[in-house]
């Protein structure tokens, strides 16, 4: 499918489409992230990982159980999570980026949740009753993951040399992925369309100031133009995704017959 | 859970003759059940022995978040991902009212982590066993959490407050873990071969290490009769034992599972289920450092610990940084 693909699709399908990327968006980086669990720098974050990292398993556990609906083929949150192979996830390249030094998780994290929040603001007053109620619930849990990525992008980007240096190289290193979250493709501007999903201008101004806000008081320099890699959102993957697919659906593609 | 060894510095039953008038006088409140708060005179051998259990069960805590962690990324639902995560995010909770309980004492967290990163503290030997398959989550939740209620439970009776009230909390949510545990056994038993295949196999892997949380036999803890006396512990080890094997060995049987012993039998006339021997020798060899995973399970802890310096120095350097700008 080409970036700009979807055109073809019924409504029913744009519509699928749209509520698997913010299922898998929510579903990989809450898998990233709980790797965390048993491995962070300090015991209150190995707590405030864990939290974050189940608000989005939660979340993408809604998101994905309202696709299958909307697919009206029978397929839950759970077969959609455990049985579709990477090109069939949609979730954005940025939030499978391995999770590297815990600057570059809390740089990821701040990056997404700098979208996040906005881009569920908006589905908060979608024309979609069960879109709504979800984004409604979401968005409390978002502004927290904000607040907390922020504070955290401040501390390291401003702490010492050292954190200042792998922030920045995080920053640097990530930014690439950025652009394809406010990249609207036919799926997108249909869901506007439809009203029930979110116009990314206005999603991107909100990112960009926040971005800016928070890196001036990290003393990190945002980086210049440049390319920004996209595909994700189509199905187009980085190498990592199959990776985490494949431990993650260890034991229903293993045992198939089996109820857990 | 999660104390096995906790030395009081004294061994076998106290003699009130040998007690200074302060020590008489703490022995009397304890004796009438009057709860030891942290301003209060403690003899210092009480303190020191608290601190020593408070903290290996605070260790037990952060330690036993990894071999349950080792399955959070392969849990084989969504319900059952977030219900592991919050599980092993309530030990992190656990661990830290812990440590706050153990700070309570004189002591601060670092000095408690040093001693754990060193070797010198201890935690409890069945976090030195790896979790091979799904079902050991369910196994873990069942016995090993069900092991350390049975311990726990009098603790919330224990005669220094802040440890007595922690534990209320602790107990809640491990029973709501046990629960859970059991739940995903009975699951596994209902399924599939290859799922009950893997239910039994994880019974026959935790069954005696499980057992061996309580602890040595009463004949070998040198430190009960003081811990005892101080109302820090309120049953022997054997007895505490002996409760879990009653509950556990009808649960066992629900499931439809074997226990791994051949010669556990029920006796009619104590109404008790009387279990083989114990391979003590097993125990002593995981306590010292040779279980299976002693090693990976420290060396995950000071990694952790040590790949995080320079977050913590981060977050150190900001909050004076911030200080100063306000000061300023």
């Amino acid at each position: 499918m080409a970036v700009t693909g979807g055109a073809a699709m019924s409504d029913a399908s744009k519509q699928f489409e749209y509520l698997l990327r913010l299922g898998d968006n929510a579903l990989v980086l809450g898998q990233r992230l709980s790797a965390w669990v048993g491995h962070a720098p300090v015991l209150e974050e190995e707590m405030a990982t864990a939290n974050v990292a189940l608000d989005l398993i939660g979340q993408a556990k809604s998101w994905l159980d309202l696709a299958g609906q909307v697919e009206g083929e029978g397929r839950d949150a759970d077969w959609l999570a455990y049985h579709r192979d990477a090109w069939d996830y949609r979730n954005a390249l940025l939030v499978e980026q391995p999770n590297g030094d815990y600057a570059m998780t809390i740089m990821r994290q701040f990056l997404f949740d700098a979208f996040h929040l906005p881009l569920l603001e908006q589905l908060a007053a979608s024309g979609d009753e069960r879109v709504r109620d979800i984004a409604a619930k979401s968005v409390k849990e978002v502004r927290y993951h904000l607040r907390r990525s922020s504070e955290w992008v401040i501390r390291l980007g401003d702490g010492t040399e050292e954190s200042h240096r792998r922030t920045q190289a995080a920053l640097d290193e990530l930014w690439r992925f950025t652009g394809e979250l406010m990249a609207a493709d036919a799926v997108d501007q249909a869901m506007v369309e439809q009203g029930l999903g979110a116009d990314l201008e206005p999603v991107a101004d909100a990112w960009r100031q926040r971005v800016d806000q928070v890196l001036e008081a990290a003393t990190l320099e945002r980086p210049g133009e440049q390319w920004m890699q996209q595909g994700g959102k189509q199905g187009r993957h980085s190498e990592h995704l199959g990776y985490i697919l494949a431990e993650m659906q260890f034991l229903p593609r293993a045992y198939p017959d089996a109820r857990w | 859970m999660y104390s096995q060894l906790v030395d009081t510095g004294a061994k076998g039953k106290p003699s009130r003759e040998g007690m200074s008038p302060e020590e008489a006088a703490f022995q009397d409140r304890i004796d009438q059940d009057i709860t030891v708060e942290p301003r209060d005179w403690m003899p210092e051998q009480y303190r020191k022995t608290l601190i020593r259990q408070i903290s290996q069960h605070a260790h037990s805590e952060i330690v036993g978040m990894l071999p349950e962690g080792n399955w959070i990324s392969r849990a084989p639902s969504l319900r059952r991902k977030l219900i592991l995560l919050a599980k092993v995010q309530d030990e992190a909770g656990h661990g830290l009212y812990l440590y706050s309980a153990a700070e309570t004492l004189g002591v601060d967290r670092q000095e408690l982590l040093d001693a754990l990163h060193s070797g010198k503290a201890k935690y409890s030997s069945i976090f030195n066993y790896p979790t091979l398959t799904w079902a050991d989550i369910g196994a873990i939740g069942w016995l090993v959490d069900g092991a350390a209620i049975m311990n726990q439970i009098p603790l919330c009776r224990c005669s220094y407050g802040p440890y007595a009230r922690a534990m209320v909390r602790i107990c809640k949510e491990e029973s709501f873990h046990q629960r859970q545990g059991y739940e995903i056994m009975l699951e596994l038993c209902r399924g599939t071969e290859e799922q009950k295949r893997m239910a039994q196999d994880a019974l026959n892997r935790w069954w005696w290490p499980s057992l061996m949380m309580f602890g040595p036999p009463d004949g070998e803890s040198v430190h009960t009769q003081q811990s005892m006396a101080w109302k820090i512990k309120r049953h022997t080890n054997d007895e505490l034992r002996q409760r879990f094997i009653d509950q556990t060995v009808p649960q066992a049987h629900y499931l439809g599972l074997t226990l791994p012993d051949p010669e556990l039998r029920y006796d009619e006339e104590s109404g008790h289920w009387q279990i083989g021997e114990i391979d003590w020798s097993e125990f002593w060899r995981v306590i010292q450092g040779d279980g299976p995973c002693n090693r990976e399970r420290l060396g995950a802890r000071v990694r952790a610990y040590e790949e995080g310096a320079w977050v913590r120095e981060a977050a150190r350097v900001h909050a004076e940084k911030q200080a100063a700008r306000r000061a300023a």
